[in-house]
């Protein structure tokens, strides 16, 4: 575990390190201060003890005023005399203790110096009352009005002495406070006994000082005022914003912020909610450097406070993270290493094993030798969460559907501790070359990568327990990452984007099997914040298939909408999860979970009239499937499979109403690649297409069901097939030509390929197996 | 032993083509691996299955049954790996181990080199184990062995071929190369378009 952040400053304890503290230092009697350890003249002990005894007097003599006129009102004196009693009982016993054992000194000195430091205060405001701190909190406004006295006792006498200036102090404190501190009640009192002792330019000073006090509040009022009135945004005249600068611009950000959220208040009455807003949205375009259009979806996803953090917060790369491997190492010993090699790391969270965040790094984290021997992978935080909802089982059969580059799918595997099989497959040769690097490096062995288009994965191979759609989304989520996003981006991306990702939900709960003892679940993650590739996704995946939305097991994020602007989504659709950068610093994410509960893809006839377009699209790639096993079979190396990979280009890129025009196209160009094989290629393929004509009806409804009943339960007899055809060379030769139908192997194993066709997995191999026989 | 065939099915030429090219691979493997001092019998029945290895596209991969059953159901243009990649066969029929192995070989491995901190950087980098970065070494390695080379953590590096044996390394001056650099882990970053496919 790496060190953990103490980030709070803690109260030192203890006598410290050093045994042997040093002492307080000693000076010498020259350098000591003045004033303060003067011994006293005798004249002025005496002077101090004729003060005391005054001072005395008048404590009696106030103490007694007091209780006549506790009798006179009750409250007021709870309040007033009962302070002034305590306060200077108080002062006078702390005096003492103070300075031990003459109760003469501090007489003398303390007010003393409260006179030299609190002098020019005085006047210049009455606020110095509440910044003055150094006096105890019951002395404090006894000691204000005794000061004040004090001085213009000081100036007003022109005595010089200290003591007297003091003395005088101490004996109008009792008063002044009677009159000053208590409310109005008091005054009476005062005129009668205190104002009486005043002197004239006293009671001008108490004077000033009143009004002094009510100007001040006069003032306060009115600053307040003036917030309210004219802090109000005013709407710019000409709204080209050519000459504003940024800063300008977030100003006024702000200022349209703060209307927005008062409208009603703080409206220009003349100008609508919709200037305003469309204001907001220009200078929140040209601050951030967003389009329009993305602008405003972000606009109708959050409120205007969140929306204001989650651009802040895309502007900040989140914090980089790694997971640990947990198959090579553990989370304790790999921090432990890093840190040797210089780096800052922290555990991520309490709510994943194998997360650690990365402060700061004097190595470069994607070459030091633990991560060269696969201890860890540099992944975001937000990647694991849908693996920690797929919650795989060891033993499973797992597909990835979009797994490049393979940091989730290797999560998965690490998860399962390499039991079971995992299906990594994308769309992308180039990019399952990273797969496959980072498998093997992280020392993954239950692995097969694939490149499959995701929606054709179905016709491959079925019956999964769990399956891990990652989908290939807009990533708005992920601005900090790619910023690109901010611009580049438009309606018609966010629609491709959607079309595909329903799509692959289909395929991807296709490819389950409901009937798994375990499993039966799909995760489908996006790293986009928009409801169009996430609950609108689903809740298409709810109306087209037998499947429920179930808990993710993630206990953060925030829940998934159940109705957003004109949508609304099935109410099961809070089960599912968003995680915002603002708020779980982490990139934008979007996970559900689903269970598929029956195999039975909802009548799927009824399904594809209702739906012609996706009739339309899964008819297309069927016949490219077609292609792509002519190319296996004859096996006649790079030309085909590249023809069949742009063919695949071509029609994710077309819309679907230009699928229907690809198909011409399509047929055109794959005669032309197999014009080399010459007329057998092209027998070849009318034979196909006689096939797919007959089966075309069939095979969506019947061969499925066919093949998710008994998928489970086929595997065995394969395997006793296997066993009983005795030698397991021959098993092994068998297998090699299938796998691997390299030049050598070609075209040896046939008989025994169609014995194996009657598997349900594979449609696909099937077919290739039968064109095969064709061929010979 | 691995890779006996059956010939009933199969045409004259064919055979011939496939037992020329089944007997090299078995050669071929059983002799590099066990030049690694790796028992090839120990890598085939495991407590958790048979295992077994497929040549695919020039590249061997060594699997659990279970999973190449299911593999095998994937087209031959759409597959990219499976398993383990052991090696590659060059263009000139030569058998390759690539680093992609040294997970599964290591622990079964026989001869083992450590290299000390300082020199684990210049292994990574491809370049030899010289005298002066060698740690430890296993007793009695003869020359031009096999062996894999581990960080003196007890990670493994790569694998590589001894120069010189335990015995003449004692003697050998601090410049002497004492392993020679087969593959190493840094290729993962090196190279990593070519490891596998």
């Amino acid at each position: 575990m790496g060190r953990k952040g103490k980030f709070q400053d803690q109260a030192v304890k203890g006598p410290g390190r050093k045994a042997k503290k040093q002492k307080d230092p000693v000076f010498p009697e020259h350098l000591k201060g003045d004033g303060e350890t003067k011994t006293l003249t005798r004249r002025q002990k005496q002077r101090a003890r004729k003060r005391q005894l005054k001072l005395q007097r008048s404590l009696e003599h106030h103490f007694k005023k007091n209780i006549k006129k506790n009798t006179k009102n009750e409250e007021n004196e709870a309040v007033g005399s009962d302070v002034n009693i305590s306060d200077l009982t108080k002062k006078l016993v702390k005096k003492t203790k103070i300075n031990g054992s003459s109760n003469v000194k501090p007489l003398i000195l303390k007010p003393a110096k409260n006179v030299e430091t609190r002098k020019p205060k005085l006047f210049d405001s009455d606020s110095g009352s509440e910044k003055e701190d150094d006096e105890s909190g019951d002395e404090e406004s006894g000691d204000e009005e005794v000061e004040t006295l004090n001085d213009v006792d000081y100036e007003s006498d022109g005595i010089e002495d200290d003591d007297f200036g003091n003395e005088a102090m101490e004996e109008d404190d009792d008063e002044s406070k009677g009159s000053d501190s208590d409310s109005d009640d008091d005054d009476d009192d005062d005129g009668k006994g205190a104002k009486d002792d005043l002197l004239p330019i006293e009671r001008s000073s108490k004077k000033l000082l009143k009004k002094l006090k009510k100007d001040k509040e006069e003032d306060e009022k009115e600053l307040l005022l003036n917030v309210a009135t004219q802090d109000v945004f005013e709407f710019p005249e000409d709204l080209s914003a050519e000459a504003m600068n940024l800063q300008d611009i977030q100003q006024r950000i702000k200022d349209v912020v703060i209307v927005l959220l008062d409208f009603k208040r703080l409206r220009d009455p003349n100008r609508s909610r919709e200037e305003y807003v469309s204001l907001l949205v220009n200078d929140l375009c040209t601050y951030y450097s967003y389009n329009h259009f993305l602008m405003e979806r972000l606009m109708q996803l959050f409120p205007l406070n969140d929306l204001l953090e989650f651009l802040e917060a895309s502007e900040v790369q989140r914090p980089l993270t790694i997971r640990t491997n947990s198959l090579k190492t553990r989370r304790r010993d790999l921090a432990q290493a890093l840190i040797n090699r210089g780096m800052n790391l922290d555990p991520l969270g309490k709510w994943t094993q194998v997360g650690l965040v990365v402060f700061t790094s004097q190595v470069p984290l994607g070459a030091t030798p633990e991560y060269l021997a696969g201890h860890y992978m540099i992944q975001g935080a937000s990647s694991m969460l849908p693996v920690m909802a797929l919650a795989p089982q060891p033993g499973e059969r797992v597909l990835d559907m979009c797994a490049a580059p393979g940091g989730k799918a290797s999560h998965i595997a690490a998860v399962m501790k390499n039991t079971g099989v995992l299906f990594a497959n994308d769309m992308k040769r180039d990019r399952t070359k990273a797969i496959a690097g980072n498998f093997h490096r992280l020392g993954i062995v239950n692995s097969v990568i694939t490149t499959y288009d995701g929606r054709q994965f179905p016709k491959v191979l079925k019956g999964f327990d769990r399956v891990l759609l990652d989908a290939p989304c807009t990533g708005t989520g992920v601005i900090s990452k790619d910023p690109s996003v901010k611009t580049n981006k438009d309606d018609m991306d966010i629609q491709k984007c959607c079309t595909l990702q329903k799509e692959l939900i289909l395929a991807a709960i296709d490819c389950l099997d409901a009937h798994s003892q375990s499993g039966g679940y799909l995760v489908y993650s996006t790293c986009s914040i928009l409801p169009e590739e996430n609950e609108w996704v689903v809740d298409f995946a709810l109306r087209k298939r037998d499947v429920k939305i179930v808990p993710t097991g993630l206990d953060f994020g925030t829940e998934g909408f159940t109705n957003y602007r004109q949508f609304r989504f099935h109410p099961a659709m809070n089960l599912t999860r968003r995680f915002y950068p603002h708020t779980h610093n982490m990139d934008g994410f979007f996970v559900a979970k689903l269970k598929k509960f029956s195999n039975a893809v909802k009548d799927v006839k009824q399904n594809t009239e209702e739906i012609p377009s996706s009739k339309r699209k899964q008819d297309s790639p069927d016949k490219s499937n077609k292609k792509m096993k002519v190319a296996t079979s004859e096996n006649d190396g790079k030309l085909n499979s590249v023809s069949i990979q742009k063919n695949f280009q071509k029609k994710k890129k077309k819309g679907k109403k230009k699928k229907d025009n690809a198909f011409p196209q399509e047929t055109n160009e794959t005669s032309a690649t197999l014009s080399s094989d010459g007329k057998e290629g092209n027998k070849r393929k009318k034979g196909k297409k006689g096939k797919q004509g007959k089966k075309g009806e069939k095979k969506q409804g019947m061969v499925k069901k066919e093949n998710n009943s008994n998928s489970r339960t086929d595997l065995t007899p394969n395997l006793s097939e296997h066993s009983s055809e005795g030698g397991a060379g021959i098993k092994q030769v068998k297998k090699n030509k299938k796998t691997v139908p390299s030049k050598k192997v070609k075209g040896v194993a046939k008989p025994k390929f169609k014995v194996r066709t009657a598997k349900p997995f594979l449609k696909g191999v099937k077919k290739q197996k039968k064109e095969a026989n064709v061929k010979t | 032993m691995l890779y006996t065939l059956s010939y009933e099915k199969s045409t004259t030429t064919d055979r011939r083509k496939m037992e020329i090219s089944f007997r090299k691979i078995n050669e071929i493997l059983w002799h590099t691996l066990y030049s690694i001092g790796v028992n090839v019998k120990l890598l085939i029945d495991r407590p958790d299955g048979t295992y077994c290895f497929r040549e695919y596209r020039g590249r061997v991969f060594y699997m659990s049954e279970k999973i190449l059953k299911l593999a095998e159901n994937v087209g031959a243009n759409n597959l990219v790996s499976v398993g383990t990649c052991i090696g590659k066969f060059t263009k000139t029929g030569k058998f390759n181990l690539t680093v992609t192995c040294l997970a599964l070989l290591a622990p079964y491995a026989q001869y083992k080199i450590w290299v000390k901190p300082s020199a684990e950087q210049q292994f990574l980098y491809g370049h030899h184990v010289l005298k002066s970065g060698l740690g430890r070494i296993t007793e009695n390695t003869p020359q031009y062995q096999g062996v894999v080379v581990f960080s003196m953590s007890d990670v493994p590096l790569g694998l590589g071929i001894s120069a010189k044996s335990t015995a003449e390394c004692k003697h050998a001056d601090p410049l002497t190369t004492i392993c020679f650099h087969v593959c190493d882990i840094g290729e993962y970053i090196r190279n990593e378009d070519a490891l596998v496919s």
